[in-house]
């Protein structure tokens, strides 16, 4: 029988997995740790994990590579990755890469906790394994729509401007969601930069990350109302905010066409 | 580094020319001394052979008489009279036998000479003895022996006459045709002589001219080749060791002073490269260094945050604690977001930039906005310049430029409806009124830009002033050619003036020069790394100078002209238009908006204008340089 684990960290820093290591203990996960990527590889096949927390900037190997490597072993395991190296560009890059969050390094014990929560929900939901008797039911996004990542949902609009939401998903990994907070209008938001707070029952902050660019020029605010409406029709009526891109195009070319999922 | 004078001296073109020339010479000289002097020799053979017949007819018909009565004392008295002649080595007749019967020399006489002898071979060349001998063939030039002078001998048959078998001696019988020879030798060596002296003059005369063309050769090659190569290798030199301002002074007008001015304009090109290439080096360092940096710091801010964070939350029963820890976790937040900032910072500054064409990105642009434009009812037409050349540019920030300077546009003309204009062209304009002055310092190196003082919504170059006794500043206007200078006190234009650096106080006055409008003072500023700024330092009229600039001639821009028909720009808002913060749209705006476009503008550098009139419009003009 192999060992089972909840969490592996991934991390050059002994001080960066002690850290992490003790919030995800308080959390009550178990959790085992590599101080390189080749380690945590061969500990992937030793034992069994939900979750890899994982550095991007580490010696021999490092992040990027260490993502293309469990893809082309078939290991289909959620990856965050962490970095103190927190431009945007490294946040779009490990979303495209196929990491499900980014945080940047220094993180507050409830910032890390709040991904790790989602993240190993989301896991929940999404295992075949825990779902073989019982189908995974969450709405994937309609085709003509965009993602970064699993969790924003962009669409195009006629008039030039976009809508962007949270995805089934990502809504469903948010347990009792409580309330949301917009950020102003005309703020200008860039893509892969947290722009808007989901509040649980429990207090916890989530943060969605914005798939694209730009000014917002409307919130929708019939969820300050209704915030029912973010799980009842997420990609319709539960738009969060109308924006108008600044680089539409070449942000496109880092989103996932949703049509790929169906 | 190898110098010139560390040219061997026979490497060197003067050198090599000289003796290229100097040999040509010589050959074309010998060629034509070899063909004079051998005409000379034979112009003067031929005069002597003429005497020597003369001589020989001569001698034959004054002896003639004596022949014929049989006087043979006289014929040898008369060939030893005119034998005395210095010129001639030997008159003597000989007999049919060859036998010498008169000679000059007298031991001579009665010798039989072999028919192989000189004087016997015209006509005994073939064993039959020739009767005839033609002129041509009746003299010969021999030597006696190899070290003697030459000698020109001419043999003169005596034919059998009537006159000669009737005389009473009855000595030749009358079936002899040839009685016997004269044989007159006339020594050469007056001619030879003569000869060696010219062959020496043509020597003298070789000698002289090739020194003479070198000398000329040389004097010219280092008049017009040494000495501008010795200015362009100073000259590159001076570029090796980094001095990118060395000029070369003019070299003339041939082919090496064209090469000097495109030497100029090639370093005056390099500097430019090199500043900018300096300039995008340091935001690449500076961008290593942030991302280095906030790894290295990153990672133990995270242990600080994470536990500061987590005892945060395990002591809410102690508010004393409380306390002090939401000061470490709110400090390491700062730190995390001047860390972030420093990132952003980093990354915005380094623009991607490569050719672009300026009327596609605008035509991006509309079409972001063009449903917010029907909304607003707005009529937007545009006149794109078609040929306008590409631009070297980030594409995504000039199209946010025109982004924002369009929405502006939209918010000043207002639900009403109106107009907006964008128009492109290719425009060339002198230095003067478009080159802003972005540094510029004292002799001690302290820095005049002023950026709490803007004119025309570029920082100002401060300087102190003293004129009547009252000291304040005066703030000069950073566009070059441009005199929208502000004074901070009242200027009677005709005191003297003292202007002076405002962190030393050391003079900028410079006494050598004289405004050549008013004759007044002069002040001069150091512009690192482009020369100098001067200027009429009384202010009465707005002389300036930048030779470094002017230099350059007109410079080429791309023109963007977004019009509009809203509501304008008050007259005293328009210097803090491009200042961050600032807004006239209350909540709306953000105050960032302009600031950004004039960082990407600058960051291009380019210039961003703005003409408005309340009530009437706005329009910004943008000028992006081509090159």
């Amino acid at each position: 029988m192999k060992e089972e684990f909840d969490i592996l960290i991934v991390d050059d820093e002994q001080v960066v997995v002690d850290s992490i290591k003790r919030i995800c203990e308080i959390n009550n996960f178990t959790v085992d740790y590599a101080l390189e990527a080749e380690t945590a590889i061969k500990k992937i096949s030793q034992a069994k994990f939900k979750l890899i927390i994982c550095d991007i900037m580490m010696p021999v190997m490092d992040g990027f590579q260490f993502i293309n490597e469990l893809r082309n072993k078939n290991i289909d395991l959620p990856v965050i990755v962490t970095s103190g190296y927190s431009t945007i560009e490294n946040a779009v890059r490990s979303l495209y890469a196929g990491a499900l969050d980014f945080i940047p390094k220094p993180f507050t014990f409830d910032e890390i906790t709040s991904i790790i929560k989602r993240c190993i929900k989301y896991r929940e939901l999404t295992d075949p394994a825990t779902h073989i008797n019982n189908p995974i039911v969450y709405v994937p996004c309609p085709a003509k729509y965009y993602r970064l990542g699993y969790s924003c949902w962009v669409n195009k609009l006629l008039d030039g401007t976009v809508n962007i939401g949270a995805t089934d998903i990502f809504i469903k990994t948010i347990e009792n969601i409580k309330a949301i907070e917009f950020q102003e209008i005309d703020t200008m938001i860039n893509q892969a930069e947290p722009v808007v707070k989901i509040i649980s029952e429990d207090e916890t902050i989530n943060q969605l990350y914005s798939a694209i660019s730009g000014r917002i020029i409307e919130c929708n605010t019939k969820l300050l109302t209704d915030i029912n409406l973010l799980e009842k029709d997420p990609y319709f009526g539960g738009w969060i905010y109308r924006i108008l891109p600044s680089q539409l195009e070449f942000e496109m070319s880092m989103l996932s066409p949703c049509s790929s999922d169906l | 580094m190898k110098g010139l004078s560390q040219i061997g001296i026979f490497k060197r073109i003067g050198l090599k020319l000289t003796i290229v020339v100097s040999l040509t010479s010589l050959v074309i000289i010998g060629v034509y001394s070899y063909f004079n002097i051998s005409s000379q020799n034979d112009v003067l053979l031929a005069e002597v052979e003429r005497h020597a017949n003369q001589l020989s007819e001569t001698v034959k018909n004054s002896t003639r008489y004596s022949m014929l009565f049989n006087e043979r004392d006289q014929i040898q008295e008369t060939i030893m009279t005119i034998g005395k002649d210095p010129t001639i080595y030997d008159v003597r007749i000989l007999n049919k036998e060859g036998m010498i019967i008169y000679s000059r020399k007298q031991d001579e006489i009665g010798q039989m000479l072999d028919k192989k002898a000189e004087s016997c071979y015209a006509c005994h060349a073939e064993n039959k003895p020739l009767e005839k001998l033609p002129m041509k063939d009746r003299t010969r030039i021999f030597k006696l022996h190899p070290d003697s002078t030459r000698i020109m001998g001419i043999v003169n048959p005596i034919y059998n006459e009537k006159s000669c078998w009737q005389a009473e001696c009855h000595a030749h019988s009358a079936d002899a045709t040839v009685l016997g020879v004269l044989d007159v030798s006339i020594s050469l060596e007056p001619i030879d002589r003569q000869l060696k002296k010219n062959q020496i003059r043509v020597l003298i005369l070789a000698v002289v001219s090739v020194i003479a063309l070198g000398l000329i050769i040389g004097l010219f090659v280092k008049k017009w080749i040494d000495k501008p190569v010795k200015e362009l290798v100073k000259a590159t030199n001076e570029v090796a060791l980094g001095n990118l301002n060395y000029t070369i002074t003019n070299l003339g007008n041939d082919e090496l002073g064209y090469l000097g001015q495109s030497f100029n304009k090639m370093i005056s090109k390099l500097e430019e490269t090199h500043l900018q290439l300096m300039q995008s080096d340091k935001m690449a360092s500076l961008g290593r260094l942030a991302a280095g940096v906030a790894h290295e710091i990153n990672n133990p801010l995270t242990g600080v945050l994470t536990y500061s964070s987590f005892l945060l939350k395990r002591t809410k029963d102690n508010p004393q604690m409380q306390e002090d820890l939401n000061v470490i976790v709110r400090e390491t937040m700062r730190s995390r977001e001047i860390i972030k900032g420093l990132l952003d910072f980093a990354r915005q500054s380094a623009p991607k930039k490569y050719q672009v064409d300026i009327n596609d990105i605008i035509k991006r642009a509309i079409s972001v906005v063009n449903n917010q434009l029907k909304y607003s009812n707005i009529n937007l037409s545009t006149k794109f310049n078609e040929q306008l050349p590409k631009v070297t540019a980030d594409a995504n920030q000039i199209q946010q430029v025109c982004l924002n300077l369009l929405l502006n546009a939209i918010d000043a003309i207002g639900p009403k409806g109106g107009t907006i204009e964008i128009i492109t062209n290719l425009i060339s304009l002198p230095p003067k009124g478009n080159t802003q002055i972005k540094s510029a310092v004292c002799p001690k190196n302290h820095s005049f830009i002023y950026k709490e003082f803007k004119i025309g919504g570029l920082p100002s170059l401060q300087l102190k002033i003293k004129s009547n006794g009252i000291e304040g500043f005066i703030n000069l206007d950073p566009v070059y050619g441009s005199n929208r200078h502000f004074f901070g006190i009242n200027l009677s234009k005709n005191k003297s003036i003292n202007l002076t650096c405002p962190t030393c106080d050391v003079s900028l006055i410079d006494k050598n020069e004289k405004c050549p409008k008013c004759n007044g003072p002069v002040y001069k500023l150091i512009i690192p790394n482009q020369g100098y700024l001067l200027g009429c330092a009384s202010f009465n009229d707005n002389w300036q100078k930048w030779e470094f600039i002017d230099r350059g001639g007109d410079r080429k821009f791309v023109e963007i002209k977004i019009k509009d028909d809203g509501c304008g720009i008050a007259q005293e808002n328009i210097p803090k238009l491009f200042e961050p913060f600032f807004s006239t749209k209350g909540q709306k705006g953000t105050g960032l908006g302009l600031a950004i476009v004039w960082g990407i503008i600058d960051n291009h550098n380019g210039t961003i204008n703005v003409d408005s009139e309340v009530g009437k419009g706005t329009t910004f003009s943008i000028k992006l340089p081509l090159a």
